[in-house]
């Protein structure tokens, strides 16, 4: 089903930011996705591995992130994995960009941006590590319509 | 090793600033430092040129959001202009053109300044 697998492990630093978008932007290149997806991908795996660094590993610079880059049939999905603490979607609420303003607080919109960047979002717990998966739906062979679900092949 | 860097520029009594490279969560602190010297000097009139940065993520943006109350309460602004569309689209996809000043040339945004113009932040957003 996945047609090629490509990793990357980074310690859990912002400096190695950089390193991770020239990973993403590399391989969605190859996979000949657009200018536009490209951006994308490269802003929703900075934000993603932005609030490991500060929430799963509390700024703790030398811990694990595990970059996946994943070619399937009809997805390019980047899986990134961890080994901090779990995220609770559960309890997550989006902050207003108002009130945060007020508070003169700048943090909190990276899974906004995640998620209206991606088409797909995907967190699992996993025991050991955490794991997000960031997808975007590549364009069908027959040029119909992008969105479809992956079973709808022919 | 950093890809960013803030160039300091005066026009009239505008603290313009250059912003080179990309603006990512390890960058943002050198964004941070230079507009605390600018509050730190008084200096509330701010223009942001962003000709040059190549790339912006939320931990940029972050910086603006967290000054910009302050600057306008000394009775200055922080506009923003010549955003590469691609570093726009940040900004737009989080709602910021309703809250911040962003225009097109940089003289633009100085004849915004000497016409003391800034946006009015919607009572309800509608994001």
């Amino acid at each position: 089903m996945v047609r090629a697998l490509y990793t990357l492990r980074i310690p859990s630093s912002t400096r190695y930011l950089e390193v991770v978008r020239r990973f993403v932007e590399q391989h969605a290149r190859t996979a000949g996705l657009s200018e536009t997806v490209i951006s994308e991908l490269k802003l929703a795996v900075d934000e993603a591995c932005t609030n490991i660094i500060k929430h799963a590993y509390k700024g703790r610079p030398d811990q694990p992130i595990d970059v996946a880059v994943l070619l399937e049939p009809t997805r390019f999905v980047v899986r990134i994995r961890d080994q901090g603490d779990a995220f609770d979607l559960a309890h997550y609420r989006e902050p207003d960009l108002q009130t945060l303003i007020r508070r003169r607080q700048g943090g909190g919109l990276g899974l906004r941006l995640i998620r209206k960047l991606m088409d797909q979002v995907e967190y699992r717990s996993l025991g050991r590590y955490n794991e997000v998966q960031l997808v975007k739906h590549l364009p069908s062979a027959t040029g119909t319509d992008a969105a479809k679900p992956p079973s709808t092949n022919t | 090793m950093s890809n960013f860097s803030v160039a300091f520029r005066r026009n009239d009594n505008i603290q313009i600033l250059d912003l080179y490279g990309e603006l990512d969560a390890h960058t943002a602190p050198e964004l941070e430092a230079a507009l605390q010297q600018c509050l730190r000097e008084g200096r509330y009139q701010i223009l942001v040129n962003g000709r040059n940065l190549d790339y912006i993520s939320s931990a940029g943006l972050g910086v603006f959001m967290a000054y910009i109350e302050e600057i306008r309460e000394k009775g200055g602004d922080l506009k923003i202009a010549e955003l590469k569309p691609n570093v726009y689209n940040v900004f737009d996809l989080l709602g910021f053109p309703l809250l911040f000043d962003i225009v097109n040339t940089e003289a633009e945004a100085l004849e915004r300044f000497a016409r003391q113009e800034r946006p009015v932040p919607p009572t309800s957003p509608n994001p």
